[in-house]
């Protein structure tokens, strides 16, 4: 009974246990790592795709996937350059999000209208939107070296860099969303059984468009500041994102299956990710080794969070 | 046939099956003889379905012993009931839609050479076609062919595997009439080969045109076997019935004194099977849907709520429902409580208390924010009033019992003031504790003025609670009875003569 109860808590929160192994291993192998410099550099590098992360993480639990999320960072790279410099460095900010909104609700339009899996319909949306980027940036980049467009991305408030709080914020909004409101429970339900949703009165396809919208809303901001700090937008930024975005909430022990999953998860998942990318900088190790140890701890995290479920 | 004792087929001895510690048969002891067509039948729930499944190894015996062709049955699954002759032909054919009718005849016997395939499936399959009289292209793929033609493919199947004894599970209740006197000839036929076919079935007079022996169930209970020439129609239901059945007191029925009409159905029709229902329901009334399985109970009332896509009219409270949809019945009052809990009915993923008060989160919430201390004590006070056990708002809803998951379902709708609520099997798979305290949730959310529609295969149910019942045959209202003037041996022989009336036939 007592071991039971254990096992499930080993499974329950395996990405914070391989957090926190990982970071002792850290701290031993190098003076580096355990700062306050090294720790919020590793935030803000992985701001934007804890943002990308967070707001999939609806998408999942809802029982959706968006492989678009890559395709409209770059549609949000591309027009927040291309408005920063030929209207206005705010605006191109402020806009890139909402442009991301109406992509996201886009996406969510297609699959509920055409009935087709989300996995598909993005897919071919991503093309889409990538294309779009392309043909808008007439495939070349953008500089934007303006103070009031590389703000975001480079500046910091008391102390700590502005991308962090952005991120903060964002989490902290859509895990209220989650856990307290309506819409969150609604979003809860529609993944865990559609049927008893739709017989229970809710919209479900409403629902499922809402998670696209906030997902591609996500991608536009984090494509902001992504932009801003390179200061520069171009077609081929957000490449892979996706995959990264899922990777990490799977990492964090969200159901892929719908239903279940929190946000604090996938920004456990981002964070384990970065960890991993941050070891192999400050011990010098060989790149060529990164991805097959990601690989192989991904695989381990799903492997602890699956040998439950088949109990 | 006579001559020589021949060995029987299957020799079933005391066998009884519980699962999850309900006993669903119990003490049946039945042989199949070889060359023998066998009926199998009892009211929904007597367990022929599950006396069927047993004999031809998908479900195993709790207790009991049983002997195929003088062998002991063990171990006993659908792989050793086929080596050793026996198939089972399953009510939800088991296919796969995208492969060619020779393909899924030969799936898992396929000719092969070190794992290739040789290509001689459609030449196999005419073979067989030819020797049993059946035909179908070898090359359609099965997703394009009607139910009736695929259940020819289940029967081939059974064949390909050299199946001396099939067990047909309501082989016939998608077949027009046409194909059913095919599928019989079809087993006369097996039967001249030396076959034995155990035929479950709800048609009596199927089952009486066909079969050489009748065994008859009731509530997991043999009751008889016999000579189908010794049986009739009338002994046969009797023999379902039974005489003092054990009656759980249902709630006193109070009258509806209003007559207000609170559900109004005009000419509803759907393509799932609903054909031109007509009905109206008074404040306060309780109404029951009787008809066989398959008679698009449940169909009509998905369409009523707009579950599926319907034609006709529904007006609630004098307010006429268009482009219905679940999420606009439930809106103006009009709630179904669903006939399958898992699958359409709770959210698994969920707890007990975010699945009582799914439907009513504008409730629970101010500007879209939940407040949770009003949730917890509306769901506390439920799980009180419905003795919910455990009575823990925060439990895992999956591992509730079926009575226990289904007072969750009906308390949730008792939060909102439905105007009319319609139950699916309010009471299937539960016991009789939480029957009882159903049954009572019924009656007085009719008290409080709600018209209920109450759907169940147990007739006695209906009769004990409905104030008026409707006869569902095909998709329509065929009957309307006074629950009080009729009993349910009335109710199952005016279904059974309803059922053979030619008057529509089944399929268009």
């Amino acid at each position: 009974m007592t071991r039971h109860s254990l096992a499930r808590m080993l499974q329950a929160y395996a990405v914070l246990l391989m957090i926190l192994v990982l970071m002792v291993a850290l701290t031993f192998l190098s003076d580096s790592f355990l700062t306050v410099q090294n720790l919020l550099n590793i935030l803000n590098q992985n701001a934007p795709l804890a943002i990308l992360a967070s707001a999939m993480t609806l998408v999942i639990i809802a029982g959706g996937f968006d492989l678009s999320v890559g395709a409209i960072f770059a549609m949000g790279a591309v027009a927040s350059a291309w408005i920063a410099v030929n209207f206005d460095p705010y605006v191109g900010l402020l806009l890139s999000p909402f442009i991301g909104l109406a992509l996201g609700a886009v996406n969510g339009l297609v699959i509920t209208v055409l009935k087709v899996h989300s996995f598909l319909a993005t897919i071919a949306t991503s093309l889409i939107f990538k294309g779009i980027a392309v043909v808008l940036s007439d495939g070349r980049l953008i500089p934007v070296r303006m103070p009031e467009f590389i703000w975001l991305g480079r500046g910091k408030l008391g102390g700590v860099f502005i991308a962090i709080w952005v991120m903060l914020a964002f989490a902290l909004i859509l895990s209220f969303i989650l856990t307290r409101t309506t819409l969150g429970r609604q979003i809860l339900a529609v993944g865990g059984n559609q049927e008893a949703a739709t017989l229970a009165g809710i919209r479900v396809n409403r629902i499922k468009i809402l998670t696209f919208a906030i997902a591609g809303f996500a991608a536009g901001l984090a494509a902001a500041i992504a932009t801003s700090r390179v200061s520069m937008g171009q077609a081929s930024a957000g490449a892979g994102y996706e995959l990264d975005a899922i990777a990490a909430v799977i990492l964090g022990g969200t159901s892929i299956y719908g239903g279940v999953g929190a946000i604090w998860r996938s920004l456990a998942g981002v964070f384990l990710l970065a960890l991993i990318n941050n070891g192999f900088n400050i011990l010098n190790a060989d790149p060529f080794y990164r991805d097959l140890t990601t690989g192989l701890i991904i695989l381990a995290a799903i492997g602890i969070s699956a040998s439950g479920k088949r109990a | 046939m006579t001559g020589v004792a021949r060995q029987d087929a299957i020799r079933a001895h005391g066998l009884g099956v519980s699962f999850g510690g309900v006993s669903v048969l119990r003490n049946i002891s039945v042989d199949i003889a070889q060359g023998e067509i066998h009926g199998l039948v009892g009211e929904n729930g007597a367990g022929k379905s599950t006396l069927g499944k047993v004999l031809g190894g998908y479900y195993q015996a709790t207790s009991g012993r049983m002997d195929v062709f003088g062998q002991p049955a063990l171990p006993w699954n659908p792989r050793a009931a086929l080596a050793r002759g026996v198939a089972l032909m399953h009510q939800e054919l088991q296919l796969v839609p995208a492969m060619t009718v020779a393909q899924n005849v030969f799936l898992g016997i396929e000719d092969r050479t070190l794992g290739v395939l040789h290509r001689n499936l459609s030449r196999r399959l005419s073979g067989l076609m030819a020797s049993s009289g059946f035909a179908l292209d070898p090359d359609a793929v099965v997703s394009t062919l009607s139910i009736a033609d695929r259940q020819k493919i289940e029967i081939l199947r059974a064949l390909a595997r050299k199946a001396r004894v099939i067990v047909m599970d309501e082989p016939t209740s998608s077949l027009a009439k046409a194909e059913v006197a095919q599928l019989h000839q079809t087993m006369r036929a097996l039967r001249a080969d030396g076959c034995s076919v155990i035929y479950v079935s709800h048609f009596l007079d199927d089952i009486l045109s066909v079969s050489d022996r009748v065994t008859v169930l009731r509530d997991g209970d043999h009751v008889l076997t016999a000579q189908a020439r010794e049986l009739t129609k009338g002994r046969i239901v009797a023999a379902m019935l039974g005489g003092g059945k054990t009656e759980t007191p249902f709630p006193p029925k109070l009258p509806s004194p209003d007559p207000t009409p609170a559900l109004e159905v005009q000419g509803l029709t759907a393509a799932t099977g609903v054909n031109g229902v007509t009905l109206t329901l008074r404040k306060g009334e309780i109404v029951g849907l009787i008809g066989l399985v398959g008679s698009g109970r449940s169909e009509i009332a998905r369409a009523i709520i707009g579950a599926d896509p319907a034609t006709g009219r529904v007006r609630l409270a004098g307010v006429e429902l268009t482009n219905r949809t679940p999420h606009r019945a439930t809106k103006a009052g009009l709630v179904m409580v669903p006939e399958d809990r898992r699958r359409q009915g709770l959210v698994m993923t969920l707890p007990l208390r975010p699945n009582m008060t799914l439907p009513h989160l504008g409730r629970f919430s101010r500007a879209m924010v939940m407040q949770r201390g009003k949730e917890v004590s509306k769901a506390t006070e439920l799980v009180d009033h419905f003795q919910i056990r455990p009575a823990n708002i925060e439990g895992d809803i999956s591992a509730y019992s079926g009575g226990n998951q289904q007072k969750v379902l009906i308390g949730k709708w008792l939060i909102g003031d439905p105007k009319v609520v319609i139950l699916d099997e309010p009471s299937r798979g539960v016991d009789v504790g939480a029957r009882q305290r159903i049954h009572e949730a019924i009656a007085e959310l009719a008290a409080r003025g709600t018209a209920v529609l109450v759907i169940s295969s147990d007739i006695e149910e209906v009769l004990g609670l409905a104030h008026r019942a409707c006869l569902i045959d095909r998709g329509r209202i065929v009957e309307t009875i006074d629950p009080d003037q009729s009993d349910e041996a009335q109710v199952l022989a005016a279904l059974f003569r309803h059922q053979s009336s030619p008057e529509t036939s089944a399929t268009a």
